[in-house]
């Protein structure tokens, strides 16, 4: 490859609700990755389905990148409707750029007010002269003129997004697309830039384009999942609606259940049949859930759920982003109820974590809750192709007929052979109630505390590997974090670096068991530790002061969502400690 | 009706397990079951092929007292634990079973929409009127009056479900009721059920002589419907809401269509993969 030429843009474009920002926004994403560059667009937007905001939120760079800058280089404007409620989204800085039609009416004093340059252009007078013209197409023109982008692929994204549509809605998208692109204004206003020049890189080999819900579904088919059983959420269903025409055509099905409490016993139920069975909710749901996720812990019934997690407490903030589901995850159980939780660090990572997520819930016959949230399921990111070799895990045990079947056989390993419907002689009760190693119930002490102790075994004795973590860099300061923050505090390090100060970076993965030794000997030589969460409740660090010993002096950086946490305020954090 | 050929004559007590039922003595629930497994036996359905999904309560412990499959989960989830077993694994022939608050009160919602979806179930509901487990507490079928529960002491004041009219409003394709006091009767029931293709609601009358001895005098008061099976839901409503809930019988069988899974096995992942790529 050539030497790459460097660039970071970010991008927002607003608009009410059906002004198609985020359409503009998807397809601009795709001139960037057919540009050769990397970049992720994340979606914002309110709980209306029309008429509230929309704004596409996009950075475009020459290397993968995963998580938003501190503010925004551009800001296009397809109305003005309901721009206050951007106002704390989108930072500009002085130099940034507005782009906004005259004709959508007078801009907010406190936009105006920033002082920026602001390029008028008749957007939608534009899109008035070709037939089936429509603003945001001219807006995607100016954009990519803005950007340098080449305009060769457009026809060919154009074509796609709107074939469905027809031909008069393609042909009009693309003469629109073309007044943009040419709009005098925009072409002067670029020249007048400084390192308006600037040439894309060309990145040559395969990327991806994908959501983290899609990574999720992706990493469930890849291992192995065949059933999901769920109830409609936000920001979940997406991952649903993907996942269920895809299990379809692998010889599988997506049940939509009437609620919750119906997904994870339908889960529960396909996969004492013997099939892999997920489903995937955000908080309220799993919250209805976890009397299931009991049972999958004490029947020993492998589950797997993804939890994609948005504001809360209650309906809370649907389609924003926290990372506040983590104590229901880790601590929602009633009784001891050893299982698995982990955490999607970022939009490749959403298929390794899934996939590792199932195959273990497989062997450990036990439920696995996956962590995301909504900013990684519902941004877009265009990425490496992804490539990574997990450890060999063993199927789910299986039994043959046998004359003395135990369901919960005591073994070494905790882990017990687990016949399924069909096998002759096995016969047996997957039961909830608390059992003696034939699975019949029992009160008497030594029955539950062996078998509490053979649940908890299987988990202990297990060797997770080097999955259990990220770890990125080195030096005597770390941080350390989980989830989709980790892509802000990894370049949270590199500017510290780049300013002269090494940071190792540790990205929890597995979260549940905990691995104490594992980071205790990642942070060896460690002097300081900065925390990083998207909690207002610290639950990340919480759950570390738990179960680790942390001897470095320790700082946390916890705010709650909606707003992604930034690189720039990460940084922040180390000036006044030395 | 068909009868599977084996080599060995299947008898009632192949289906049974050496598990002493925890019931009180002169439970409904023993006849019932004594009628699953000369169901099954008549049936002649291999054991390892059939699967029993319960829920929480006396007669949800039934699962443990059969030799078939059980899947003993918690309290009014036991038709979604079946629809996902049978969704997976279609072959199985899957039997639900459990009480009158397992599956009208906690477990309501699963029911009405087990009903709807019309997946190939036997879904047996033992009523007794009564929460036994939890020492008597009225249930969502007991009397308005019924002043026996310190917890109800007043009565509940509320109407009792007609299990019958609930199941046909939600749209079963199979409901009958039965008695325990009538174990034979029940079998035969019990292989229509099991025979018709979709979701089969057989609401068994099974007397609490713990909670509510007075149902001893059920034996006295059930009669068998003078008029067989009807097609129409209209007709079925009429005799449904008619009756004073103490009439057995089959009362409704209509073949609507079967819930059943899309899927097209074959397909691999990597054109799936290839999505993404660009």
């Amino acid at each position: 490859m050539n030497a790459t030429p460097s660039c970071d843009i970010s991008v927002a474009i607003t608009g009410s609700g059906g002004a198609g920002s985020i359409t503009a926004g998807e397809l601009l994403l795709g001139m960037a990755g057919s540009n050769g560059c990397f970049g992720v667009m994340r979606r914002s937007f309110g709980p209306q389905i029309r008429g509230g905001e929309a704004a596409a939120l996009v950075r475009v760079q020459h290397q993968p990148v995963e998580c938003m800058n501190d503010n925004f280089d551009l800001l296009l404007a397809l109305d003005w409707r309901n721009a206050e409620r951007f106002a704390g989204e989108i930072a500009l800085r002085p130099d940034s750029v507005i782009i906004a039609d005259p004709a959508a009416g007078e801009i907010p004093a406190p936009v105006r007010e920033l002082g920026v340059d602001i390029i008028e252009v008749p957007m939608k007078a534009l899109a008035e002269e070709v037939e089936a013209g429509r603003p945001n197409m001219v807006a995607l023109g100016l954009l990519c003129q803005w950007l340098g982008f080449s305009p060769d692929e457009a026809g060919r994204s154009i074509d796609q997004a709107f074939r469905a549509r027809g031909e008069v809605i393609v042909r009009g998208s693309q003469a629109a697309f073309d007044k943009g692109f040419t709009e005098p204004s925009i072409v002067a206003a670029r020249k007048a830039r400084p390192g308006s020049e600037r040439q894309v890189p060309s990145w040559s080999e395969t990327r991806w384009q994908l959501n983290g819900n899609e990574a999720c579904g992706l990493g469930a088919l890849r291992g192995g999942i065949r059933f999901a059983a769920a109830y409609p959420i936000t920001p979940a269903s997406d991952l649903l609606e993907w996942l269920s025409p895809r299990l379809e055509k692998l010889g599988g099905q997506l049940l939509q259940a009437e609620d919750e409490l119906a997904s994870i016993n339908m889960v529960i139920g396909a996969s004492f049949g013997g099939v892999p069975a997920m489903t995937a909710t955000s908080g309220p749901g799993l919250a209805l859930m976890l009397e299931g996720i009991g049972l999958a812990v004490a029947s020993e019934t492998p589950a797997v759920i993804v939890d994609v997690m948005r504001g809360g407490p209650s309906t809370g903030l649907p389609t924003k982003s926290e990372q506040t589901d983590l104590n229901m995850a880790l601590y929602g159980m009633h009784g001891d109820a050893p299982h698995l939780v982990l955490g999607a660090l970022d939009h490749a990572d959403c298929i390794l974590t899934t996939e590792w997520s199932v195959r273990l819930a497989e062997a450990l016959q036990t439920a696995a809750v996956v962590l995301t949230d909504q900013y990684l399921a519902q941004s877009r990111a265009l990425i490496p192709e992804p490539r990574y070799t997990l450890p060999e895990i063993p199927a789910r045990s299986t039994a043959e007929s046998a004359a003395e079947y135990l369901r919960y056989a005591d073994t070494p390993s905790g882990i017990s052979p687990m016949a399924i419907p069909g096998t002759a002689e096995c016969t047996h009760v997957a039961e909830g109630l608390e059992h003696r190693e034939n699975g019949r119930p029992s009160t008497a002490a030594a029955d539950h505390a062996r078998q509490l102790e053979k649940r908890a075994r299987k988990l202990r004795e297990f060797d997770f590997g080097e999955h259990w973590a990220d770890i990125r860099g080195d030096g005597t300061t770390a941080i350390l974090t989980w989830g989709s923050t980790t892509a802000a505090v990894r370049e949270a390090a590199d500017r510290l670096q780049d300013a002269g100060t090494k940071v190792k970076v540790i990205a929890l993965r597995l979260l549940l068991p905990a691995s104490p030794d594992r980071l205790a000997e990642t942070l060896q030589g460690v002097d300081r530790v900065l925390i990083v969460e998207q909690s207002h409740g610290r639950q990340f660090h919480h759950y570390l002061r738990a179960h680790y010993d942390i001897d470095a002096e320790c700082r946390t950086h916890a705010r709650p969502g909606p707003l992604p946490i930034t690189p720039g305020e990460i940084v922040e954090q180390f000036v006044n400690w030395s | 009706m068909e009868q599977a050929t084996t080599a060995k004559k299947a008898i009632p007590k192949d289906y049974k397990s050496d598990y002493k039922p925890i019931w009180c003595p002169g439970c409904g629930d023993f006849a019932v079951l004594n009628a699953i497994t000369k169901a099954l036996a008549f049936l002649a359905l291999p054991r390892e092929e059939v699967a029993l999904i319960t829920g929480i309560g006396c007669s949800s412990r039934i699962a443990g007292f059969t030799s078939l499959y059980g899947f003993h989960g918690v309290h009014g989830r036991s038709l979604a634990v079946a629809a996902g077993l049978k969704a997976a694994r279609p072959e199985l022939t899957v039997l639900v079973a459990g009480g009158d608050g397992d599956g009208l009160s906690i477990g309501g919602n699963h029911f009405i929409h087990a009903c709807r979806r019309n997946m190939n179930l036997t879904y047996i509901m033992m009523d007794n009127e009564v929460y036994g487990m939890t020492k008597g507490q009225a249930s969502p079928t007991t009397a308005a009056d019924w002043e026996q529960s310190k917890l109800t002491p007043h009565g509940t004041g509320i109407r009792p479900f007609k299990p019958a009219g609930l199941a046909l409003t939600a749209g079963a394709s199979f409901i009958a009721r039965g008695f325990s006091g009538d174990p034979n009767g029940l079998a035969r029931m019990l292989v229509e059920a099991i025979s018709h293709p979709g979701f089969s609601f057989v609401q068994v009358l099974s007397p609490c002589p713990t909670f509510c001895p007075e149902q001893m005098q059920w034996k006295k008061q059930v009669r068998i419907f003078e008029e067989t099976d009807t097609d129409d839901p209209i007709l079925a409503a009429q005799r449904i809401q008619a009756d004073d809930g103490m009439s057995t019988g089959i009362i409704f069988r209509q073949e609507y269509a079967v819930f059943q899974a899309q899927s097209t096995a074959g397909a691999d992942l990597e054109p799936i993969e290839q999505e993404f790529a660009i």
